[in-house]
């Protein structure tokens, strides 16, 4: 008697258990689900390459794609060889207890859970008016050339907000690098330096990739850092310059549907270009999902 | 003769390593230093934060310029708008007589916050309990990509789909008078929490050692009965770091709060009406802000608050982990 009972009480909660696993895919489910219904209709090869017109009613989304692309390229070139770096004073040469290390574990940590739209305040008072303002002070006195909005400084402060991503990625890489390889380097003579740079840093690439297609798949989609620090509502040129402003996909969703003055008209568009941001994160986040299941097989069989 | 050349090619092997090491040992010095120079970014970056959000809203306390619009009295006391009303508080920092409470705001960022935490803890809890303690591989294989994927989903598609698509629908169930509201917007943030706490909860419920479920199991318990007497119990520290963290991430949460709650920054409990988050008001003010303006220096205000909050929040997390971390190593020995 009371151990059928258990057993239902063990049906019942484990049922309930799978119940708010399927709710949680059915939910995603239905977001992709929405967006693709009614996106896939305004994709074409017109939405692609041309520019917003009548009012953001009519046209396409390439400059906002050109400008998340030259976005997503500068922060990279900033955030990766930084991140690394930092990974690999963490893992290589930093003594685990060290307070140096455990104050910048704190630090990334800590970095992680800054609101984005404070990364957006910190780009706009450090990036654009003291950085900025600072170079316009010295080089080009009485005019606003670095010191106002712009790509470059957008992209420095995706930059910040990103490297606890590349950080703890390139870590657990190095980390999955077996430590007879850096043993058998020494023994042949290496030094720590030549070690890292031809033994450790060289079976790590997969790990430092997916930290930089996450930190790319985060810096696409993050819209709070940019508004303030170089991202436009609407540009007739494409930028050109590192001190010029631009157009992005996630801020252009933002102002279609916050800001339009007819939502309906604009709504073929908006679909469409969500799902074009929607598909380009989920490609990013499935290769870093593909490559960490691979470099987690190979750590294990290291073991 | 062989004798001497085996001496000599000796001396200057020894010689060149020597020569060859001092250099080495000068580059190698000078690597580890740029590399833990470098590795300091990521601490100059958090004081950097600190102090130039910090610098922005110091006005607010030093400058009698500033001061005379807004100044802490104005940010949390009710004030007297105007000679022949009773104090009041809110936030219309665009008006003949700006007014700069910040109560609104944080009473809409608790609401959007609680319908969050109210309705991810129990699912993203219950789906971390499913997969680490009953799922088949195979369904282990496919629920755990998929919250990934949740998590990789940009905030404003999210605050586009609850704008859009969620506030029309959940206003039909519920008759809302208002369609973008504290519900709508908690659910939305709900969606980008729930990944944040199934991981934590997930992680921390693979971490409880095997030998504990084992010794259970081996009493004659069933798997639930191990799962919610033994391997829960064990995890909840890093359960409730889990949560802490999501709450953290829920509160300074932008796009979606922007594009879902209706900004109407009304002090009411009624989850039905609009609201008004602190990380919203930014966003949305920000842009056409005078710079330098008391408003600029508020605004300033409202995200050095948000820094703070969230830096002692995701602080104590972090810290609950560590600490578990610890414990359930130490048991393991």
């Amino acid at each position: 008697m009371s151990r059928s009972f258990s057993k239902i009480q063990g049906y019942t909660f484990s049922g309930l258990t799978l119940l708010a696993s399927l709710v949680i895919v059915a939910m995603l489910g239905v977001i992709v689900w929405n967006i693709f219904i009614n996106g896939y209709g305004t994709l074409s090869w017109g939405f692609f390459t041309r520019a917003p017109e009548q009012g953001m009613t009519a046209g396409g989304i390439f400059p906002a794609i050109f400008g998340t692309v030259a976005l997503v390229i500068l922060m990279t070139i900033a955030v990766v060889p930084l991140g690394v770096l930092t990974a690999v004073y963490l893992h290589e040469y930093a003594k685990p207890d060290s307070v140096i290390a455990r104050l910048v574990r704190a630090a990334v940590g800590n970095l992680a859970g800054v609101p984005s739209i404070v990364f957006g305040l910190f780009g706009l008072g450090f990036f654009v008016h003291f950085v900025g303002g600072g170079i316009d002070k010295l080089f080009y006195p009485g005019e606003v050339a670095w010191g106002q909005p712009a790509i470059i400084w957008a992209a420095l402060t995706l930059a910040v907000l990103t490297l606890p991503v590349v950080i703890v990625s390139t870590e657990e890489a190095l980390r999955a690098v077996p430590n007879e390889y850096r043993e058998a380097s020494y023994a042949l003579g290496g030094s720590k330096w030549l070690t890292i740079r031809k033994i450790v840093l060289p079976h790590s690439v997969p790990g430092i990739l997916t930290g930089a297609i996450l930190a790319v798949g985060r810096g696409a989609g993050e819209v709070a850092p940019i508004m303030f620090t170089g991202a436009a509502y609407f540009l007739p040129y494409l930028p050109s310059k590192l001190n010029d402003q631009f157009m992005e996909l996630g801020y252009h969703i933002f102002v279609m549907s916050t800001q339009s003055p007819d939502v309906e008209k604009t709504k073929p568009i908006l679909y469409g270009t969500v799902l074009v941001l929607l598909i380009l994160t989920f490609i990013l986040n499935l290769l870093a999902i593909l490559i960490r299941s691979k470099i987690r097989t190979a750590q294990r069989r290291a073991r | 003769m062989k004798n001497r050349t085996t001496v000599f090619q000796k001396a200057e092997k020894q010689e060149l390593s020597l020569r060859y090491k001092r250099r080495g040992r000068v580059k190698e010095w000078f690597i580890e230093k740029f590399i833990l120079l470098n590795a300091t970014l990521a601490i100059v970056a958090i004081i950097l934060i600190f102090v130039f959000v910090g610098k922005e809203a110091l006005p607010v306390f030093t400058s009698p310029e500033v001061q005379k619009e807004a100044n802490l009295g104005e940010f949390f006391l009710p004030q007297k708008y105007s000679p022949d009303s009773s104090p009041n508080i809110i936030w219309q920092p665009v008006s003949q007589r700006p007014k700069y409470s910040v109560i609104p705001l944080i009473i809409g960022t608790l609401k959007a916050t609680i319908v969050a935490m109210l309705f991810a803890i129990p699912l993203a809890v219950a789906a971390a309990i499913f997969t680490s303690e009953f799922a088949p591989n195979r369904l282990k294989e496919i629920i755990k990509p998929v919250i990934e994927l949740l998590a990789g989903i940009p905030s404003v598609v999210l605050g586009f789909f609850a704008l859009i698509v969620m506030a029309s629908f959940l206003q039909s169930v519920f008759d809302f008078t208002f369609r973008l509201n504290a519900i709508n917007a908690g659910i939305a943030l709900g969606l980008a929490v729930i990944p944040i706490i199934y991981t934590v909860s997930e992680d921390s419920l693979n971490a409880v050692p095997k030998q504990y479920r084992e010794a259970s199991l081996a009493l004659g318990a069933t798997r639930w009965q191990t799962a919610i007497k033994v391997a829960l119990p064990a995890a909840l520290p890093g359960i409730f770091a889990g949560i802490v963290l999501g709450f953290g991430r829920a509160v300074g949460e932008t796009m979606i709060v922007l594009m879902a709650s209706g900004n109407a920054a009304i002090v009411s409990w009624n989850f039905g009406e609009s609201i008004r988050t602190l990380s919203a008001t930014i966003a949305a003010e920000l842009g056409e802000v005078v710079f330098g303006s008391p408003h600029y220096h508020a605004l300033f205000f409202l995200g050095a608050l948000l820094f703070v909050v969230t830096f002692i929040i995701n602080f104590s997390g972090a810290l609950y982990v560590e600490k578990l971390k610890a414990k359930l190593t130490g048991a393991k020995r």
